[in-house]
């Protein structure tokens, strides 16, 4: 595959797409917040299964009769399977209470128990702690390591891409209260290491070209290096898109968010590989004379750093 | 083209050998089965309990397969009903002697595990069990050591004849020990500053004439570590009680302890003995002239009416206690022998010493938490959580003799009151209360379920992947095929031999591999298309793929490398298993997807000199 797409001269339009983008994210997570799963917020999580389709409200009231008010009850998966989730409660032991007072029901004698969960409140607490450390750290880590393999602009662009990816995905979520927890938190950050990776293969092409022999502009350079790597980045993607589908209509409801956050990365991520990464590059002023050799003994470009 | 030595093929071979070996084992299910071992750790099973066993299972019709080892006798079942009939018929009919628990036997042959070969482990979410996750009142223990110290620091007073006119611990957890005046301060600040080196005794600003005992930061640092470790032996010893092979309990963080029970169906039984959040106190009975400040009344356990007045003063607490077990006096009656640590001996042999004839009491304390409700200052109500404790009597005998290190409880009514002291006084040895602050539970139609879904998307992925680069990189894309299997083989194998526990996260990490591992292969095979059509020569425009590719490959990999070993550093469960795969997965594709298509493609064009166009 050979491409001649003139990416930058959507720049422009990329930049005003992506503020708006990380806006819409932003003030999403600002005013309507994530939806922040159990392991977040605490509390506690039935899920029943049963051997007919399940009649949520009998089992709605069955739980109001035994006291249980705040008790959200849905299905989860299939009509059979059933979610019964008490945000913030304080006992250890609910969850088990609940199994009992609906297995003692008429209807709910063959009730299989699929799990309990139960989340004490500090707890969540620390996991968005240790999960904002954890986000940061990465990010610090790996400018570190780009500024030492490419130069400091190269560093500073891919975290400009990172940071865009992550609060975007983070706005999807939000915006579409989709649940968030902790495999979610984990794909995030997957999705970090793998649109680093795009960026990185954009950026070593971009060094290359700009330590080349062509002479153009830095913006016609970055062209040229987008199109030669067009053709890996969309069979990478795809290909990882297939196994994110894959996972995501297989790999059962536990994963479904997960594979959902990565799916939203990767496109994210290809995309500001393209344009966040290369963008930045070129507002920060990128140009040949920051990546003159000096060791003109050794001119193969690509044993340098 | 480049020549590829000999050794790199020998090794690429070998590896591959050594990967399929290793990872062989998963491929054999394990059976399920049921395992029998005696209460007491060092007795063996014999003969007799696996005729014992042979003798129950007679009469019923599951298929059962007995094999006896060092540890436990194992009876394999062919279904897991099977197993759950075998557990009850062998826990209702073999007698307290034994621990009887759920098991999944691995299957693995016997050429293979005698090169080491083991299956990997199966997370809970994946074969069912429950997971708690409980928090250490560390201060709570620091309170209890202080307390010990405070009525040591009396006795000792008392004994070099220094008067003190008050002694308490603080609620910041220092000893305070005020003095009447000048003269006896000064001896009672040498006396302490010789003795009682730990603390950081200074006299205190706030009253004149009172020595204020400050723990040095290393010594709480200290406390709390060896309450944590207390609390994980006595865990430890709970968990073997109720029975379950393989379980995991481990300390996490600084105090928190995590326990994993795999195939545990009962989680109430569970809690409730992993719950017994106790510990014990010794203390002498109150005597007629005890004051009525100092003594305090308790119930007996498991009895109504009339309870006992036992002395406030505490002789020595629950993580004192180093073993207790139920066996029988000369004369054949039920008694209670137990074992104190060194320090616990010399406290009992002081109480007790000048108290021949009076009773010895056990408080059996125990730590439970309550919802409460309360309105808040907006008026709404509030969930709160709230402690509270309650002691009860568990033994009062009277002291026959001064009593050292070790000594028994006797006057019992039967054997199962024997047992059920003694396990009332191990369970006790608590260093802390603890208190759950995370429970998961997964059954096991779940857990079946969730490897289904795995091993299923598992297989989706890899289906549409393959093809995809067979179709679109033709004989190149044989080779990323096989690399691509090879890579999952080599993962697999190297999670194995680090007995890793394969979990659903870790599963979708497997998956998330296989896509981003093609991508090593895309970026080298995308630059032999570009070298191609600069005009180079096929074997001169493979090197030159292979060689300008590598450092991006490289990069690109080790920066995600990063983001693995710092989610591994900083998650927990879910995050944790995701980031072993995910990290294995990296570099074991940098060797397949480098080096083993590299030899591949040599071998398939590495000969024709002539070559005048490459199918990729």
């Amino acid at each position: 595959m050979t491409f001649n797409v003139d990416f930058m001269a959507w720049r422009k339009i990329a930049l005003i797409v992506s503020s708006v983008l990380v806006l819409v994210s932003i003030s999403s997570l600002v005013f309507k917040e994530l939806n922040y799963g159990l392991d977040f917020t605490g509390g506690s999580l039935v899920e029943l299964s049963y051997p007919e389709p399940a009649d949520l409200n009998s089992i709605r009231s069955t739980l109001k009769a035994a006291g249980y008010d705040g008790a959200q009850v849905a299905n989860f998966g299939s009509n059979q399977e059933v979610l019964i989730k008490l945000p913030g409660s304080l006992s250890d032991t609910l969850g088990a209470e609940i199994v009992a007072v609906l297995k003692n029901d008429l209807s709910g004698s063959d009730i299989d128990l699929r799990r309990i969960e139960y989340v004490g409140p500090q707890i969540g607490d620390e996991l968005r702690d240790d999960g904002g450390l954890a986000m940061i750290l990465a990010l610090a880590f790996m400018m570190l390591y780009i500024a030492f393999r490419f130069q400091s602009m190269f560093a500073g662009a891919a975290v400009a891409a990172l940071v865009h990816d992550v609060i975007v995905v983070l706005g999807i979520f939000s915006l579409f209260g989709l649940d968030f927890d902790l495999t979610v938190l984990a794909a995030l950050l997957a999705v970090i290491g793998y649109s680093l990776n795009d960026t990185i293969v954009v950026s070593d092409r971009i060094r290359e070209n700009l330590r080349s022999e062509i002479e153009s502009s830095t913006t016609e350079l970055i062209n040229i290096s987008l199109n030669q790597t067009l053709g890996r980045t969309i069979i990478t993607s795809l290909t990882t898109l297939l196994v994110l589908f894959s996972l995501y209509l297989m790999g059962g409801e536990l994963i479904k968010n997960f594979a959902l956050a990565l799916i939203f990365g990767v496109v994210v991520g290809t995309y500001s590989s393209i344009y966040i990464a290369s963008n930045a590059l070129i507002m920060m002023g990128l140009s040949k004379d920051h990546l003159k050799v000096e060791d003109t003994e050794n001119p193969d470009p690509y044993d340098l750093p | 083209m480049k020549r590829y030595g000999i050794w790199k093929y020998v090794l690429i071979i070998s590896v591959l050998c050594v990967g399929i070996i290793y990872a062989l084992p998963n491929l054999y299910a394990p059976d399920p089965a049921v395992q029998v071992s005696y209460n007491s750790s060092s007795q063996s099973p014999d003969a007799n309990l696996v005729n014992r066993i042979e003798t129950i299972l007679a009469d019923g019709n599951s298929e059962t397969r007995i094999e006896a080892s060092d540890d436990y006798v194992l009876i394999r079942t062919t279904s897991s009903d099977d197993q759950l009939k075998v557990k009850s018929a062998l826990s209702n009919n073999l007698g307290g002697d034994v621990i009887v628990a759920l098991n999944l036997a691995p299957t693995t042959p016997q050429w293979l595990s005698n090169l080491g070969a083991e299956p990997m482990k199966l997370g809970l979410d994946l074969r069912g069990g429950v997971h708690f996750l409980m928090e250490v009142d560390t201060a709570a223990a620091i309170k209890n050591r202080q307390n010990g110290t405070l009525q040591d620091i009396k006795r000792r007073l008392r004994e070099e004849k220094i008067r003190y006119s008050g002694a308490f611990v603080e609620d910041d957890l220092s000893i305070s020990v005020k003095f009447q005046n000048e003269k006896v301060f000064n001896e009672a600040k040498d006396f302490l500053d010789d003795n009682y080196s730990q603390f950081l005794g200074s006299p205190d600003s706030k009253e004149p004439l009172m020595i204020s005992l400050v723990l040095a930061e290393l010594e709480i640092d200290q406390i709390k570590s060896d309450a944590i470790d207390q609390n994980l032996t006595t865990l430890r010893n709970r968990v073997n009680e109720l029975g379950v092979s393989e379980p995991i309990v481990q300390r996490q963080g600084k105090t928190r302890i995590v326990v994993q029970l795999p195939g545990i169906q009962d989680t109430a039984e569970a809690k409730k003995i992993l719950g017994k959040t106790a510990t014990l106190e010794f203390h002498l009975e109150a005597q007629l002239d005890t004051p009525r400040t100092r003594k305090t009344n308790y119930p007996f356990k498991g009895q109504t009416g009339p309870g006992a007045e036992l002395q406030d003063a505490v002789i020595l607490g629950g993580d004192q206690v180093a073993t207790a077990q139920a066996s029988f006096d000369e004369n054949g009656l039920p008694q209670v022998n137990i074992t104190l640590d060194g320090q616990g001996g010399g406290r009992m042999h002081r109480a007790t010493r000048g108290s021949i004839g009076k009773r010895l009491g056990v408080l059996f304390v125990e730590q439970k938490t309550r919802t409460k409700y309360e309105i808040d200052d907006s008026g709404q109500k509030v969930p709160v959580l709230e402690t509270y404790e309650i002691k009860e009597i568990i033994s009062l005998a009277t002291i026959r003799a001064a009593l050292g290190t070790t000594f028994r409880i006797t006057g019992l009514d039967s054997p199962s009151e024997s047992s059920e002291l003694a396990l009332l006084l191990r369970a006790g040895a608590l260093a802390a209360p603890m208190r759950f602050v995370e429970e998961r539970t997964v059954g096991p139609s779940l857990g079946a379920d969730n490897i289904d879904a795995g091993i299923l998307s598992m297989q989706l992925g890899m289906a549409m992947v393959l093809l995809f680069i067979l179709v679109y990189y033709r004989v190149f894309g044989i080779a990323a095929s096989l690399a691509l299997s090879f890579n999952i083989i080599l993962l697999i194998a190297v999670m194995s031999i680090l007995s890793a526990t394969l979990t659903l996260p870790g599963i979708a990490g497997i998956v998330l591999t296989v896509g981003m591992a093609v991508d090593a292969n895309v970026l080298i095979f995308s630059r032999i298309r570009e070298e191609l059509a600069k005009g180079r020569k096929p074997l001169d425009a493979i090197d030159a793929g292979y060689d300008r590719a590598f450092l991006t490959i490289w990069d690109a990999n080790f920066t995600t490398l990063i983001v693995a070993i710092v989610l591994y550093s900083l998650g927990t469960g879910a995050i944790k298993g995701f980031s072993i795969t995910l990290s294995i997965g990296i570099i074991t594709s940098m060797f397949t997807a480098i080096m083993g298509t590299r030899a591949f493609i040599n071998i398939i064009y590495g000969n024709k000199k002539d070559l005048s166009r490459l199918s990729i």
